[in-house]
């Protein structure tokens, strides 16, 4: 049955954000390359690059991405009310970065951000981290490492919040905003 | 009296449906367009300039009055956009074979166009081409007024929004004075407009009677006649420009003896704030409205505006776009 | 033909009458107030229960856009206007195209006119050639082809010695001369009030004191040549108070307002209805409300539609550039009883405004029913509602402000020289 989170309606089976994210983080570590750069979409893929950059060995610089200029379902939904600036504080030319988002679904919201990359430069290899994956895609992309899988009906969204430093996972009606 | 409607920029759910005028926006999308428009200056900083939201929109600079410098601005931001940008100076093709105004714009709209922007010499034309798309079922392509007359001119006034907003951070604390010919101003009624409704508490007009409107405190501001009292304590000038035309005649008698009183030197200046910004819509007058030390000294702003201007259009054509 | 109209409330506001009573009509002419002639035997009885029954109105400016601007309006179209509207005479403005400046001119619209056979027109003529303020007209040639006044229409006259010499010719025959007070150098390109609304608009500016200026040199120049000066169009309340001090000392003056003038201000502009752009401009709220007191206590002699039928294409254009003026045959009854309404005149004193004092200032006998007066009348419903809709306008211009609203008042028949020319 399902229970009532902080957040919403919680289904049985749906995660614990922390544990995802150690997961995520076993996954990681020593798989990226030791000069990798940690780039989080925008906004639950940007609190996990820089948790991710605390709990992975070395020193990965970290970047952000606001991907709406590259959304594919801008000619429905227009311009997202408030788009974040994306700031990459390094090169992307020839690099190996790793694109990291709280939750894969149809898999638009990661072809839009290496769309974006793209317009930086000429990365070497790209690989993708996420928390979540909950299946449903609608376009050829896989996730390098994955922190969890959650099976969720479609009229459902999940959702990574923060509380305070801890992150949690809820889920919410589906509603018109852009899927990830 | 007649009960007239609302402004037919905002569609029935109240959201931007043309850009038209500054007058009676509301605050949350004057700023929605401003925060939209910082994400795009950091676009212009890329090698790669251009970002795919209006991959296959038409957009149709459609320009009844000569202005090089606005046209082009708007052809980069759409162009950044990536839409397809059809420039037309209609001041010497269509008009002048007899063709009307809404002729022309029905013959773009035959050719599909998805957005207009528009410059006309008289105000209210842009209004004029709104409300014929909209009696035309044609409410899916967007105007921007790029200035008509005297009325206004939103962009402008946006991008003048956004340097005060980046350089004072706020609006709620500021006195803002803008200096010279007022009356036939279109840059001056749209930012005085957009001052008002962020709250700027205090704006002043500096200039002599003849360059003022009669009833131009009545949109808010304070009068004032001479530069001394008049920018004092302010933290932005912003000088209008003097149209050659209007510089000898029946409103001035010279070029100097504007300059001598209301133009921009620097000691000036030095009555406003010590952190005071200079602005000017452009092209400048140097030495009839600013001195040359003034424009291209440490308190000017002139040519980020220009910057910003771009990225304000940008935001606004892709916040229109997006419907 | 015999009328006879029974059971309606029968104002006549020059000679004070206001009840019920009957009213017959014979040989074109009112033939009895209240009981029957001897031998009466009515071709057609009128029952005009909850009606008005009072003299055709007299609008002292309509244009009829004949000759040169058939493509805007036809006298036929606008004469079928004017009797829906219950007006069975009128006085057309000198500028068609070319200009009233000649008899044959003059003659061939009266031919016309009256080849219509619906309402009366007398034409002003041209108070200088072409209207271009230079040389005056043959004003006795004009006078006979049938012109009861001379006008510079609303193009400007800026030479005042042009116009002190046209007044003093104008005088020596007892012509009479109207005119638009409006200083022709101030009014340049201005095209709205010079106001909160112009300015917010960003629309060129026409001050006041172009129309007390002008009413100046006129009041100064009536006064050397002691021409019978008509002045048309008054638009501010500073207009308002020098005509009051001028008849107050004597001038011998009159003038008019115009309906949309009498209702409208400059905010009614919104957003740059070109329906809104007239000549003169529409003024403040102050301004409006001095107009509609100046009429009420007879500063203001007459009430006009200053008719001005525009087509579409002189209306769908930037706003100072569109054509100015709009329809008002029409409007001009329930304009008339609208004003009266909300300033509780009294319907007989309104009325008094477009019938009888018109006609004084046309020198026309018309406008009152007094028997042997020409049977030319106006039955309305003062209550019945309609819509202005261009569908519901006989006129070929469907330009007004107050298209789409709904007015109270309307014609139900109108009577010209005895004859039933218009039944709604």
């Amino acid at each position: 049955m399902p229970t009532e989170g902080p957040h919403g309606r919680m289904p049985e089976g749906l995660p614990d954000a922390e544990r995802a994210l150690a997961a995520l983080a076993d996954k990681m570590r020593g798989a990226v390359a030791v000069d990798a750069k940690l780039i989080g979409i925008y906004s639950g893929g940007a609190w996990l690059a820089e948790r991710l950059a605390a709990l992975l060995p070395g020193e990965h610089p970290v970047g952000f991405i606001d991907v709406s200029f590259y959304r594919d379902d801008y000619g429905q939904k227009g311009l997202r009310a408030k788009v974040e600036t994306t700031t990459l504080p390094f090169e992307v030319e020839g690099s190996r970065i790793v694109l990291i988002d709280d939750v894969l679904y149809t898999g638009r919201s990661v072809r839009a951000a290496i769309n974006e990359l793209f317009d930086y430069g000429r990365p070497e290899r790209i690989e993708l981290a996420v928390l979540v994956d909950r299946g449903g895609r609608e376009l050829p992309i896989e996730a390098t490492y994955v922190g969890a899988r959650v099976a969720v009906g479609r009229e459902l969204s999940v959702v990574l919040n923060r509380a305070g430093d801890r992150f949690e996972l809820s889920v919410e009606p589906t509603t018109s905003a852009p899927r990830a | 009296m007649l009960s007239k409607g609302p402004n037919p920029q905002l569609n029935a759910g109240g959201e931007l449906q043309h850009l038209l005028t500054l007058e009676g926006m509301p605050a949350a999308i004057i700023e929605r367009i401003l925060d939209t428009a910082v994400p795009f200056v950091s676009i212009a900083e890329r090698d790669v300039k251009k970002v795919p939201l209006l991959r296959g929109k038409t957009v149709f600079n459609l320009f009844f009055e000569n202005s090089t410098r606005t046209r082009t601005t708007f052809e980069i931001a759409a162009k950044r956009l990536s839409a397809d940008v059809i420039n037309i100076n209609v001041g010497v093709s269509s008009t002048s074979k007899g063709e009307t105004l809404l002729d022309t714009i029905d013959n773009l709209v035959a050719m599909n166009a998805d957005m207009f922007v528009v410059r006309h010499g008289q105000s209210g034309a842009p209004h004029l081409i709104a409300q014929h798309l909209s009696a035309r079922q044609r409410s899916h392509i967007h105007v921007i007024n790029a200035g008509d007359g005297r009325h206004a001119h939103p962009t402008q006034g946006l991008l003048d929004l956004f340097t005060i907003r980046h350089y004072k951070h706020e609006f709620s604390r500021l006195s803002v004075a803008i200096v010279g010919d007022v009356l036939h101003s279109r840059v001056a009624r749209s930012l005085i407009h957009g001052l008002t409704t962020m709250g700027v508490p205090e704006i002043r007009a500096i200039g002599p009677h003849t360059l003022l409107p009669t009833a131009v405190e009545k949109m808010g501001v304070r009068v004032f006649h001479d530069m001394k009292t008049g920018l004092a304590g302010c933290d932005v000038i912003v000088m209008l420009r003097l149209q050659t035309e209007r510089m000898k005649g029946s409103l001035l008698p010279s070029a100097g003896e504007f300059f001598k009183h209301y133009g921009l030197t620097a000691d000036k200046l030095a009555l406003a704030k010590p952190d005071a910004i200079v602005m000017h819509p452009g092209p400048m007058n140097r030495g009839v409205e600013i001195d040359s030390a003034v424009a291209d000294g440490k308190h000017s702003v002139i040519l980020p505006q220009v910057t910003f201007g771009i990225a304000v259009r940008m935001a606004v054509m892709s916040i229109l776009a997006g419907g | 033909m015999k009328i006879e109209i029974n059971n309606g409330r029968l104002i006549d506001p020059r000679d004070g009458i206001d009840k019920k009573t009957s009213l017959f009509i014979a040989a074109g002419k009112v033939a009895a107030i209240g009981s029957a002639p001897p031998t009466w035997h009515a071709n057609r009885v009128i029952d005009a229960a909850g009606m008005v029954v009072c003299p055709g109105l007299i609008d002292i400016s309509a244009r009829l856009r004949e000759p040169g601007f058939e493509y805007k309006a036809t006298l036929e179209s606008e004469l079928q206007a004017a009797i829906a509207g219950g007006v069975t005479s009128l006085a057309c403005p000198p500028d068609t195209d070319p200009p009233l400046d000649e008899p044959g001119l003059v003659e061939m619209l009266k031919h016309r006119a009256r080849s219509l056979n619906l309402a009366h027109v007398y034409p002003i003529g041209a108070l200088t050639a072409g209207l271009k303020g230079e040389t005056i007209t043959e004003m006795g040639e004009l006078t006979d082809a049938g012109c009861i006044a001379f006008s510079h229409a609303d193009a400007p006259l800026a030479d005042t010695q042009v116009l002190l010499r046209a007044m003093q010719y104008a005088a020596t025959f007892g012509y009479r001369v109207w005119l638009r007070p409006q200083d022709a150098h101030l009014s340049r390109g201005g095209v709205a009030h010079d106001g909160e609304v112009g300015m917010r608009l960003g629309l060129p500016a026409i001050p006041a004191c172009a129309e007390t200026i002008a009413l100046g040199t006129i009041f100064a120049l009536a006064r050397v040549t002691g021409s019978a000066v008509h002045l048309a169009r008054l638009s501010t309340h500073e207009g308002v108070a020098c005509v009051r001090d001028a008849k107050r000392a004597g001038l011998a003056v009159t003038c008019d307002v115009a309906i949309n003038h009498l209702h409208l201000c400059d905010a009614d502009i919104g957003w740059f209805d070109a329906h809104c752009r007239l000549v003169p401009p529409l003024r403040g709220v102050p301004d409006r409300n001095a107009l509609r007191a100046g009429l009420a206590d007879g500063t203001i002699d007459v009430l006009c539609s200053d008719h001005t039928p525009v087509d579409d294409d002189g209306k769908q254009l930037p706003f100072a550039e569109a054509e100015p003026g709009a329809t008002g045959l029409e409007l001009l009854l329930p304009l008339t009883l609208k004003w009266a309404r909300e300033d509780r005149v009294p319907l007989a004193s309104a009325l008094a405004r477009v019938t009888a004092d018109p006609a004084r200032v046309l020198g026309v006998d018309a406008g009152h029913l007094a028997v042997g007066a020409p049977a030319d009348i106006c039955i309305f419903d003062p209550d019945q509602r309609w819509a202005v809709l261009p569908g519901a306008l006989k006129s070929q211009g469907k330009n007004t402000p107050f298209l789409g609203l709904e007015l109270q008042g309307k014609v139900r028949y109108t009577l010209v020289g005895g004859q039933i020319v218009h039944e709604g």
